[in-house]
């Protein structure tokens, strides 16, 4: 449940205004990236290399986050960072959603040992130590942006499967469905017609906080060595290239995990606002 | 009471079974250990001989059975990289997770629970607005970064704490904030939500016009029942970090089961992935089983039934 919006009385929307206007930001960056971003994100320049960002000294306006140990302009990573954490974090919401959702439809609506052997599963993938099987998976079969995506997604669809399974069964009970039933409505066009569309707001609400999450998930993965390497890295690939530099260069630690805790803020702002306008008694 | 815990045992059994099938399977999709142990020039034969030695050549369904066996002795197998056995290189690793997981545990309810009450009596106040944005963004940050930034100002710029490594008390500061911050944050939100609830039930109400004191109140009829989702939370919390604190512990280079783990992966040591995956997941279905247990104690209206 949303604690944080009753701190503003009359302002119950604000906090979630904050929250979708964040992502709007980043989405924005990160479509923008080309245009917005000062420099090339990848240009190596060795003579300013390590410059602290603006406001500290020796930092300057040229380059307002300060640059890495080759010489290149932070501001502009972390821009582009924004598309591969957000390509990321979006394709393993649909992708975890369409799998648990459906898992979730079909244990919720037929029940019996469908059911039973979703909630033997949930359980038992709440036991794994998640961030380690990703970890072994990936560096067995190799990372790359579908890699990552598929084991976030793996991740998250259970999410997905319990709400979707509480709401479908809570929907099948009511008045309608039993009419549509005993009026020999198919199956597959009563889930569509009934079932789905009740499905769509509890869906949305743990989209919003697995986006959330992917990306924590994408930046823990990619820290530890296995998420999405390329040109132009994400942030947590960029995380971990600044660890190495912790105790000289700290902004380069800094800033993208800043960047990712903002994005991520947005996106739980958003969970809350949503969880609270739709349905008060799902989540927690 | 005792058929609810004969269910949960009957789910606690198959939930691990599920668990050390999955990544037994995912284990031998990764490869030969064979072609890992064997020299490079190893002739076919050999290789084929080791093989057999190993057991490995029987059909998997009789290697996962044989290897459940052994692991309700508390034989989990031997770690070629390391030529030790693995629950002897986990028992090694277990008191530094322990102690860390202890310590951030027990950090994190110091914060979260008297806070948590704090706010929530105190509802609108500039202490609930601060509190609950900084435990918002305390749970939007990456927590392995805010531990890097905790190495970065109090080990790197102030000089005041070791940047890792385990030794000390000094050394332990550091990871046990980190770990603190992460789940103070959620149990603070989750305690103050708790605790509104409850102050605006039914039974509360009676207690207040009833003329009972302003703290019988509080603390007889309202805390022990907002304690409730705590607890559930809270053993959740405690169990992820039996089952070793990952990338805490990689950070800082805590000695724990939890870099031990990522280590491994690494060193493709499959036999000692699997036995902490084991560890892990047996840790937390345990820790649950507690809980519930603990529920008996907290709220007489369980009837476990």
């Amino acid at each position: 449940m949303s604690v944080l919006r009753r701190l503003i009385p009359g302002k119950r929307d604000m906090l979630g205004t904050i929250g979708a206007g964040i992502l709007l930001f980043v989405a924005l960056g990160a479509v923008l990236a080309p245009m917005i971003a000062p420099y090339d994100p990848t240009a190596i320049s060795l003579l300013d290399r390590m410059q602290p960002p603006m406001w500290l000294e020796g930092g300057s306006l040229a380059h307002p986050l300060g640059t890495d140990n080759l010489g290149r302009d932070m501001l502009s990573r972390v821009i582009y960072g924004s598309r591969i954490s957000l390509a990321v974090g979006v394709a393993a919401v649909i992708v975890g959603a369409a799998i648990g959702s459906t898992i979730g439809i079909v244990a919720g609506y037929f029940g019996g040992w469908v059911d039973s052997i979703l909630s033997v599963v949930i359980n038992a993938q709440l036991s794994f130590p998640f961030i380690l099987l990703a970890i072994f998976i990936l560096s067995t079969f190799g990372g790359g942006f579908w890699p990552v995506v598929l084991v976030l997604a793996l991740g998250a669809w259970v999410n997905y499967a319990r709400v979707v399974r509480g709401t479908v069964m809570s929907v099948r009970t009511q008045d309608y469905v039993h009419a549509a039933i005993s009026v020999g409505v198919p199956t597959l066009r009563l889930l569509r017609t009934t079932v789905l569309p009740n499905t769509l707001s509890p869906i949305i609400v743990v989209a919003s906080f697995s986006m959330a999450q992917a990306i924590l998930a994408e930046a823990a993965l990619s820290f530890l060595g296995v998420g999405v390497d390329g040109a132009n890295p994400s942030w947590g690939v960029m995380l971990n290239d600044g660890r190495a530099y912790l105790q000289t260069a700290w902004w380069l630690t800094a800033m993208p995990g800043l960047a990712i805790a903002i994005t991520v803020l947005g996106g739980n702002l958003c969970g809350d606002w949503l969880q609270d306008r739709f349905n008060p008694r799902i989540g927690n | 009471m005792f058929r609810f815990l004969i269910r949960r045992l009957a789910m606690a059994v198959i939930v691990l079974l599920i668990v050390s099938f999955t990544t037994f399977i995912v284990g031998h999709m990764t490869g030969d250990p064979v072609e890992l142990i064997a020299p490079e020039n190893a002739t076919r034969e050999a290789k084929e001989q080791l093989r057999e030695y190993l057991g490995l050549n029987r059909p998997l369904l009789v290697q996962y059975t044989s290897y459940i066996g052994n692991a309700l002795q508390g034989d989990l197998g031997f770690s070629f990289v390391q030529q030790a056995a693995v629950s002897d290189l986990i028992m090694e690793r277990l008191p530094a997770t322990l102690k860390l997981a202890f310590t951030g545990f027990i950090l994190s309810l110091v914060i979260a629970v008297p806070l948590g009450i704090f706010i929530a009596l105190n509802r609108n106040s500039v202490w609930d607005f601060l509190a609950t944005s900084v435990a918002m963004i305390g749970q939007s940050a990456p927590n392995f970064w805010i531990g890097l930034m905790l190495i970065a100002f109090f080990a790197v710029h102030l000089k005041i704490l070791p940047v890792s490594g385990y030794g000390g008390v000094s050394y332990i500061i550091l990871p046990a904030i980190t770990i603190a911050l992460q789940s103070a944050a959620r149990l603070t939100r989750l305690m103050r939500a708790s605790m509104l609830e409850v102050l605006n039930a039914d039974y509360v109400r009676t207690a207040r016009s009833k003329g009972l004191r302003q703290r019988t109140v509080l603390w007889v009829h309202s805390f022990r029942n907002a304690m409730i989702p705590i607890v559930t939370m809270a053993g959740l919390e405690l169990a992820e970090l039996i089952g070793g604190a990952f990338i805490t512990e990689t950070i800082f280079a805590w000695p724990g089961v939890g870099r031990l783990a990522v280590n491994a992966v690494y060193q493709r040591d499959f036999p000692l992935v699997q036995g902490v995956v084991l560890f892990a997941a047996t840790a937390f279905v345990v820790i649950n089983l507690l809980v519930d247990l603990l529920y008996v104690l907290i709220d007489p209206r369980v009837k476990l039934s």
